[in-house]
């Protein structure tokens, strides 16, 4: 038996309204999609879905007190609350360069948490 | 050892402010205690800023002589205390035939009560001269003693000028109840301690049912909160240059339009009697009931342009009137019982208190003079409260010649209102000092326009933080239990 | 870094739409590119959304914020536009002078041949969506809350209700849950999402907070700080629907009810507003209805996407420059005359070379005292003679002229300005 699971796609900002065919746990089409980010959408969001985690970290003697950090690619979406937790625990010490490393494979996902902008040392 | 003072003042309203103000001139210690973290919080921080010319009250009142008395002398306080104040008149309108005989009623009421320069307009001439005002106008009084304030800085500037001659003011200090010895009043009892002083003033507003209770005086005065909402419009679009009032009604002047000191347009007050007195909440069928008053003054204006609301309440008492043959049940109260010694009481005192203020202020120094006070005058009492500088309304030559003396003058933190950084800080260390964020934008106007603080509140919690040298976390917006922010970002709670 | 007395452009705001147009001024020509920023860094609003979402259209690639300002700002400079912060503009004029205000510089005025106003928009608040209740603190718009946990580094909520379900609303829903706060639900009044649906997802449902649409904030509750909001359902129409009423406990409520462009600057320059948009009236090229003022993002109206409003600045920053170019180039066609050796003042004051090609202009003007022999009138551009003329004496009371002909042009042409002596023969 075929299953249809209405989505809204995330990789872009147009916000497609997909709907995934799945049959035997698989996905077997999609619909709806505007351009190919859309089928893949699909597929990843009914089997591994991932999201992009943007946050901060505390810097020591920056032009701010925080410096915003990014993945540089999506990170499977279960491990968000465990990956926060992580790149909550560090502290960098400015100056800093954009997409600098701040942590390296985040929990073994194989993805960098970067620097989002440089962070220039207090005055 | 608890203090001795000669005077203490309960209540830092405009009406205690004042009292301080004009008994600093003489020799004696003197005390202005209030419960808030900044002066005029209570009455007087919610109104609409007229001084009335006095036709409205009815004549032989104690309401009546105090608002004429008192009306004649606010060119020469604005003068000392540098406040703005502008005698723009205001005019009583009346919308069809039938409100026209209430207008020349308010005309005869006038000219009892003594007020100076009051005309009759047709309707022809209001029309011609108030373009948006709605056509079925019939005719108006025109009073032209009517005059504008902002009642913030006609508290503030009282308060400093009292300080500057040597008052003390203790704030976030509560009343609790009298010390007395047999049947004379010797001091205070406060969340901060006792205070004592040959004299105690009941200038508490709408709490001065209560602490004139604890006196046991007037056991039967009881205070009833009215609460009145308005609506404050944005600056550019201005529809009116003068104070339109309607025609009075049983629940009081009625639902006016007029253009703050500020330059934005105010509508309000609606009067509606409520329980709480701390109950300062608008509510829909308020604001609803203010704007279909304003509309019928000015249909054409559009609350769309709308900036901000806020309800005031006013402490409407129930002392009948003293003159004998008048029938009125909530004059102001203004006397030395003689059922207590050393307690001057004051309460009841909703509009025109504002404009009554310096003639109460004045009737208390008389009193006391009469009651057998010696009231020395000091030699360095110092009428003048110098002003500060206000950005927003220089030239282009004052701006730069003030940035060039002092660069924090050049730093803009409120970019709707262009409040500059050196105000807020002027502030911080002025002789009554701001130290919540609403203290300084009662002081500034920072924050009042079209973004409403959005801009600025983050900046102003970083200068208090600085200029107090507390922590962010510990800046608030009116005193404790109004902080801003819970903890730092990063400093999670487990 | 000495401020100039003129620029060709000034840019007013530093946000990406104001970043774009300085590139694309400077790439087009303008000498002096002049832009202002108010806060004490570039970048605008971008600095604190640290979010994902941005430079996919423009540079292909899924940015945060700051990244994405940081990409533009580097370009901006290298170019060498020069930038002032801390410095807000508070007055433009018709003619394009600016009143602009600093600790650094002081007041002062600047002068542009062109300006292009990207100021952005800023966020309704409480009064304008008219929410009745009490006045505490915690009623925050979602900007004023994200400058906070993302920049300054405090939490100015724990427990939150979100009116209104803009974009910035629902960032700041998953923002502040990453953070430690409890968002207990994001209330619309309309039957349908206002932002983005992809925030729906990756913001709201992803953590679990619920959208109620067709939902408001009746009143606020609380003294000191909020202590409730009280929801409630409305109908078609706005109305409340009686019975439906929700006492929510919470300590802040976060407004995204919607963005209005920020126009009291170009209010004071003359620029005719839409009322629609909130935005200036302009053209297929950005320019207002004042000539040379143009306008650039979310000060005109409020877009979707940074890469759209990137793309409106760069048009506009281009035809700034263009604009600035030609009244340069028409500057320069006029050359001031000079009133030289015994000669009190020449009427025209200055000169537009071109038309001297065309035809012959008669220069007018009196002598400072008499002299009663035969002198030059002379005309010269401060090295070489251009032309002269006798006459047999000089004396104020009587006007002299002398005549350039079309055949000085080739020698004015060259000239940046005229001086006429009046010598002895």
């Amino acid at each position: 038996m075929a299953e249809e699971v209405n989505l809204i796609c995330t990789a872009c900002p147009q916000g497609c309204t997909l709907t995934a065919v799945i049959e035997n746990g698989e996905v077997i089409e999609v619909r709806g999609y505007n351009c190919k980010k859309g089928i893949d959408y699909g597929v990843a969001e009914m089997t591994n879905p991932r999201r992009m985690v943007a946050t901060t970290v505390k810097v020591k003697n920056g032009f701010h007190p925080l410096l915003p950090v990014y993945t540089e690619r999506p990170v499977p979406k279960p491990l968000i609350t465990q990956i926060l937790d992580e790149i909550r625990k560090v502290e960098v010490t400015a100056p800093v360069k954009m997409k600098s490393v701040i942590v390296e494979n985040v929990l073994g996902t194989g993805v960098n948490v970067l620097a989002s902008r440089d962070m220039p040392a207090k005055q | 050892m608890q203090e001795q003072y000669d005077y203490i003042i309960i209540g830092g309203g405009v009406v205690g402010c004042m009292v301080a103000r004009w008994l600093s001139r003489y020799e004696g210690k003197i005390l202005l205690i209030d419960k808030a973290a900044d002066i005029g919080m209570g009455v007087s921080s919610a109104n609409t800023a007229i001084v009335h010319a006095g036709y409205d009250p009815l004549p032989g009142t104690l309401k009546a002589y105090m608002n004429v008395k008192a009306n004649s002398m606010w060119d020469q306080l604005a003068g000392e205390l540098n406040f703005p104040f502008e005698r723009r008149g205001d005019y009583v309108v009346a919308i069809g035939d039938e409100e026209l005989p209430l207008v020349e009623k308010l005309m005869q009421q006038g000219k009892q009560n003594g007020v100076p320069g009051m005309v009759m307009l047709s309707g022809a001439e209001v029309r011609r001269r108030e373009k948006n005002i709605n056509p079925e106008v019939s005719g108006a009084l025109w009073a032209s003693t009517g005059g504008i304030c902002d009642p913030f800085q006609v508290t503030i500037a009282a308060a400093e000028n009292a300080v500057m001659n040597g008052v003390t003011i203790l704030l976030e200090t509560a009343f609790e109840d009298f010390i007395m010895q047999g049947k004379r009043i010797i001091g205070i009892k406060t969340n901060r301690g006792d205070f004592l002083s040959r004299w105690v003033i009941n200038s508490a507003g709408l709490y001065s049912d209560e602490v004139m209770h604890k006196a046991g005086i007037r056991p039967e005065f009881k205070i009833t909160p009215r609460k009145g909402e308005y609506f404050i419009f944005d600056r550019a679009e201005i529809t009116i240059d003068n104070v339109l009032f309607p025609v009075p009604s049983a629940k009081g002047k009625g639902i006016l339009v007029t253009t703050t000191l500020h330059e934005n347009t105010i509508i309000g007050p609606n009067a509606n009697e409520i329980e709480d007195k701390e109950d300062t909440s608008t509510t829909k069928a308020g604001l609803d009931e203010v704007a279909a008053g304003a509309l019928k003054l000015v249909p054409s204006l559009n609350l769309r342009y709308s900036i901000a609301n806020f309800a005031g309440i006013r402490p409407t008492g129930n002392a009948p009137c003293k003159t004998p043959g008048i029938n009125y049940k909530s004059d102001f109260i203004i006397e030395i019982p003689d059922e207590v010694e050393g307690f001057v009481n004051l309460g009841g005192i909703e509009s025109p208190g504002l404009t009554s203020a310096p003639a109460i202020a004045a009737e208390v120094v008389d009193m006391l003079r009469d009651a057998g006070e010696k009231l020395v005058e000091k030699k360095e009492w110092d009428p003048i409260r110098p002003a500060r500088p206000r950005f927003r309304n220089m030239s282009h030559k004052d701006r730069q010649l003030l940035v060039n003396m002092d660069p924090r003058y050049g730093q803009v933190i409120c970019r709707c209102e262009n409040i500059t950084e050196g105000e807020i800080i002027a502030e911080i260390h002025s002789p009554v000092p701001a130290r919540t964020y609403d203290a300084i934008k009662r002081r500034t106007w920072l924050g009042t326009g079209r973004c409403q603080g959005g801009f600025d509140m983050p900046r102003v919690v970083n200068i208090l933080s600085r200029e107090l040298g507390i922590s962010p976390l510990e800046v608030t917006k009116r005193g404790k239990g109004s902080e801003f922010l819970f903890r730092e970002t990063k400093e999670v709670e487990e | 870094m000495a401020l100039k007395n003129i620029y060709d452009v000034v840019v007013v705001g530093s946000g990406p739409g104001g970043v774009a147009a300085a590139i694309e001024a400077k790439k087009n020509g303008a000498d002096d590119v002049l832009i202002i920023e108010r806060d004490y860094e570039l970048g605008g609003i971008l600095v604190q959304c640290i979010h994902n979402g941005f430079g996919l259209e423009l540079l292909k690639e899924d940015l945060p914020g700051p990244a994405y300002a940081q990409h533009f700002i580097e370009e901006m400079l290298s170019l060498g536009v020069e930038a002032l912060l801390n410095t807000m503009v508070l007055d433009i004029t018709p003619n394009r002078h600016l009143f602009v205000s600093s600790k650094e510089h002081g007041y002062v005025e600047i002068e542009a041949r062109a300006i292009v106003l990207a100021m952005g928009c800023r966020e309704r608040t409480r009064p304008q969506i008219r929410i009745p209740g009490m006045r505490p603190n915690g009623v925050f718009t979602a900007g004023t809350a994200q400058r906070w946990v993302n920049v300054e580094g405090y939490m100015p909520a724990k427990d939150v209700v979100i009116l209104g379900s803009g974009d910035i609303g629902m960032i700041m829903a998953r923002r502040l849950t990453f953070e430690g706060a409890k968002v207990e639900r994001v209330l619309e009044i309309q039957s349908y999402l206002s932002g983005l649906s992809r925030n729906l997802v990756q913001c709201l449902q992803d953590y679990n907070i619920p959208l109620q649409l067709n939902h408001t904030v009746k009143r606020i509750m609380g003294k000191n700080r909020v202590e409730a909001v009280e929801a409630v359902q409305v109908d078609e129409k706005w109305n409340f629907i009686p019975g439906t009423e929700e006492i929510i406990p919470c300590d802040t409520l976060l407004l995204s009810v919607g963005l209005i462009p920020e126009n009291e600057l170009s209010r004071k320059a003359g620029v005719k507003l839409d009322p629609i948009t909130g935005g200036p009236y302009v053209d297929e090229t950005f320019q207002t209805n004042v000539p040379g003022i143009f306008a650039a993002g979310n000060v005109v109206h409020v877009y979707d996407l940074v890469d759209w409003v990137s793309e409106a600045g760069f048009e506009a920053g281009k035809r700034a420059a263009q604009y600035a170019i030609s009244l340069r180039n028409a500057e320069a066609r006029y050359i001031p005359l000079k009133a030289g050796k015994n000669v009190r003042y020449v009427v025209p004051h200055k000169l537009d070379k071109s038309s001297l090609a065309q035809e012959d202009i008669r220069l007018q003007m009196r002598v400072t005292r008499p002299i009663e022999q035969p002198v030059w009138i002379e005309v010269h551009d401060g090295e070489n003679l251009i032309t002269r003329k006798a006459e047999k004496y000089v004396r104020p009371g009587e006007m002299v002229t002398v005549v350039l002909k079309t055949k000085n042009y080739s020698d004015v042409s060259k000239a940046n300005s005229l001086t006429i002596d009046i010598n002895p023969r």
